[in-house]
């Protein structure tokens, strides 16, 4: 088969990668100000995965996200506005103010949900993958998630249903070195991981998942094997998390020495390639403009935004009301 | 005079003959699990001669609907309940299997921490229009693992229906209801009825939070769920006998619960026997009698009594499983506590 490549401009992808920056930035600044309640865990320094990813997919396609899932919601479509307003807890946020972080959900949008359970979303992207089969929509799927989960006995059985029911499914693993905070080496037995895609007889790749442009066009040769073949695929995208598991935790940990992640900027990378290339400083500054106006306005969006009615809380358990 | 034949058939056919409705109905409604087919594609079964599980339940489907419809999964039930759900999210009515509902435990999370809750933490943007065939209950000596009910520990999590039927005809009249609920469905068959011939009934229409008279009393209320409703009944016949009245209710479903119908009828009676074969700490049968309680105390003239199973794992040999099973004598004997 011809190998699809992504045609996306980088000076676009750049500008998607430095809205997830700036946006997790301003998370950052409300949760320490205590404006956001609960907890939030930050998707900075892995930009490049999620945008790169997420330029091939269409609207129809879903994607199942993780704990550090406002990255993916960014890429996939959704409204900055709402999502801030949703960490924010408030009634015009995405879910009206019940699910906060980890419970983003925006289906018009392809997004079938961040989620506070690691491992859980290989299994719903291969129902929405079947779907998608059952109803000859051609869409795809795409599991994001973390290291971590690839330790999980969930994700074990999810590549190895789609590998089975030949389910269009992405799977795909932001190898950012830890699980919370312990080392890949220590809890996984490969650190390999893209290996383990021949276990289960699918394709798998690994790339640089802080170069937008590769994980692009690793992403776009998947998503094309899914639509056309009905083939999953496991991409591993080795990547860095600048901060720590979740906002509060000190990191007192480091990566260990070789990680070839490791002081690579996604937007630096991006950036040097695009100056090379001629884009000059203006542009650069007036993106920068362009994006911290959007996220400076989703922040007031969220702290002018009314809380829900208390009596919202019982609603939408069921379908209609029923005796309980 | 033409001797009427009696037309009978079990649980397996009910079902069977249902499941053919939903997919012959709906085009959006796919069946999943381990052996669904079942061998079909072996050179020792053909299409419509797959076996269609363990108790064949979906025996015939394949041939009829073909593989894209009715789809053998790895045993793997996190994937599959997973899947399930994500499906059902996604525009399907999966009718997924779980074979027995001791597995409960391999596929808790995609149930407990997804399916159930998607659409509350989606904000009403997300369906999740499931139904999942189950099977439960003690009788046939399956042991500690093949035995459970655990209907009650799906209870307690918000979200989930939950529907016990009593016999064939019912498990019939209740399945439609099911597929066409936008909600999580779990459908409990019980094992030991799967091979009970029982006389075919006309079809009623049952929905789910409407319970059943299964027998109209005036000095006991009986509820009892699922496969205790036969046992209750039996019962009351033998209560009859001795001049005592009692009523039989069946929820039908436990989730939603009818407690109007329980409610009204120990406003008559005076007195509840709960009768369940689901582990009784912090099961369906304890929140029906703290539920009465609470709501009609002034009514109740006696304490109300539990009829259950000891609060331990289902046991194996014949002995030991008959001890274990609650059965018609000791709910006359509950009956007689509350009469006492």
């Amino acid at each position: 088969m011809s190998v699809p490549t992504h045609t996306t401009p980088e000076t676009e992808l750049y500008r998607r990668m430095l809205l997830l920056r700036r946006f997790e930035e301003a998370v950052g600044t409300s949760f320490a100000r205590g404006e956001i309640p609960g907890f939030t865990h930050l998707y900075l320094g892995q930009e490049a995965v999620a945008v790169g990813v997420c330029d091939g997919l269409r609207p129809t396609d879903q994607i199942t996200s993780t704990h550090r899932g406002h990255g993916h919601a960014l890429a996939k479509g959704s409204d900055p506005a709402a999502i801030m307003a949703e960490l924010y807890g408030r009634a015009t946020g995405l879910v009206g103010g019940r699910g906060g972080s980890m419970h983003l959900y925006d289906p018009a949008n392809g997004l079938m949900g961040t989620n506070g359970i690691v491992a859980s979303g290989g299994g719903l992207a291969c129902g929405a993958a079947l779907a998608a089969v059952t109803r000859g929509t051609n869409d795809v799927a795409v599991a994001f998630m973390g290291d971590g989960a690839t330790d999980h006995g969930a994700t074990h059985e999810a590549m190895n249903f789609a590998a089975v029911l030949r389910l269009p499914v992405i799977f795909v693993v932001e190898n950012n070195g830890f699980s919370e905070a312990t080392p890949l080496a220590a809890h996984a037995s490969r650190v390999d991981l893209a290996s383990r895609a021949e276990a289960y007889g699918m394709v798998g790749v690994q790339v640089d998942g802080q170069d937008v442009q590769a994980v692009a066009a690793v992403a776009a040769e998947a998503i094309g094997r899914a639509r056309s073949e009905r083939a999953p695929t496991l991409i591993e995208a080795v990547t860095v998390r600048y901060h720590g598991h979740f906002e509060g935790d000190q990191m007192d940990y480091t990566l260990p020495a070789g990680w070839g992640a490791a002081g690579r900027d996604p937007l630096d990378v991006s950036g040097a390639r695009m100056r090379e290339e001629g884009v000059d400083e203006a542009w650069f500054h007036e993106v920068a403009s362009e994006v911290e106006a959007r996220v400076a306005a989703a922040v007031e969006f969220a702290r002018s935004s009314a809380w829900p009615d208390a009596t919202a809380v019982t609603d939408h358990l069921f379908a209609t009301e029923v005796p309980r | 005079m033409n001797k009427v034949r009696v037309q009978r058939h079990t649980l397996r056919d009910a079902v069977n003959s249902a499941i053919h409705t939903a997919l012959a109905q709906h085009d959006d409604v796919i069946v999943m699990g381990e052996d669904m087919a079942g061998g079909a594609g072996m050179s020792s079964y053909d299409e419509t001669g797959s076996i269609g599980g363990v108790f064949a339940v979906t025996q015939g489907l394949v041939g009829r609907f073909g593989r894209g419809r009715v789809i053998d999964t790895p045993l793997a039930e996190t994937a599959l309940m997973g899947a399930a759900v994500g499906a059902a999210a996604c525009g399907l009515r999966p009718i997924v299997e779980l074979m027995f509902i001791d597995f409960l435990g391999t596929c808790l999370d995609p149930i407990m921490n997804q399916g159930s809750r998607l659409r509350y933490m989606s904000n009403g943007a997300t369906r999740v229009p499931l139904v999942v065939r189950t099977t439960y209950g003690a009788g046939l000596a399956a042991g500690p693992h093949h035995s459970g009910s655990y209907y009650g520990m799906l209870a307690h999590l918000p979200g989930i229906k939950i529907v016990v039927p009593a016999n064939a005809n019912d498990a019939r009249d209740v399945f439609a209801a099911c597929v066409d609920d936008d909600d999580i469905v779990f459908f409990f068959e019980n094992t030991a009825m799967y091979s009970k011939k029982v006389a075919v009934t006309e079809p009623r229409t049952l929905r789910l939070g409407e319970a059943d008279v299964k027998r109209s009393g005036t000095d006991v209320t009986l509820v009892a769920v699922g496969a205790m409703v036969g046992p209750a009944l039996e019962a009351a016949e033998e209560l009859a006998g001795r001049g005592t009245d009692a009523e039989v209710i069946d929820p039908i479903s436990v989730v939603p619960l009818d407690l109007a119908t329980i409610l009204s009828s120990v406003r008559r009676t005076g007195r509840l026997v709960v009768v369940d074969e689901d582990n009784p700490h912090c099961s369906i049968a304890q929140d029906i009698i703290s539920r009465v309680t609470s709501e009609a105390f002034r009514d109740l003239r006696a304490a109300p009594v539990h009829v259950a199973p000891p609060h331990v794992p289902v046991p194996y040999g014949p002995v030991l499983e008959s001890a274990y099973l609650p059965g018609a004598p000791d709910i006359v004997a509950a009956v007689d506590r509350v009469l006492a």
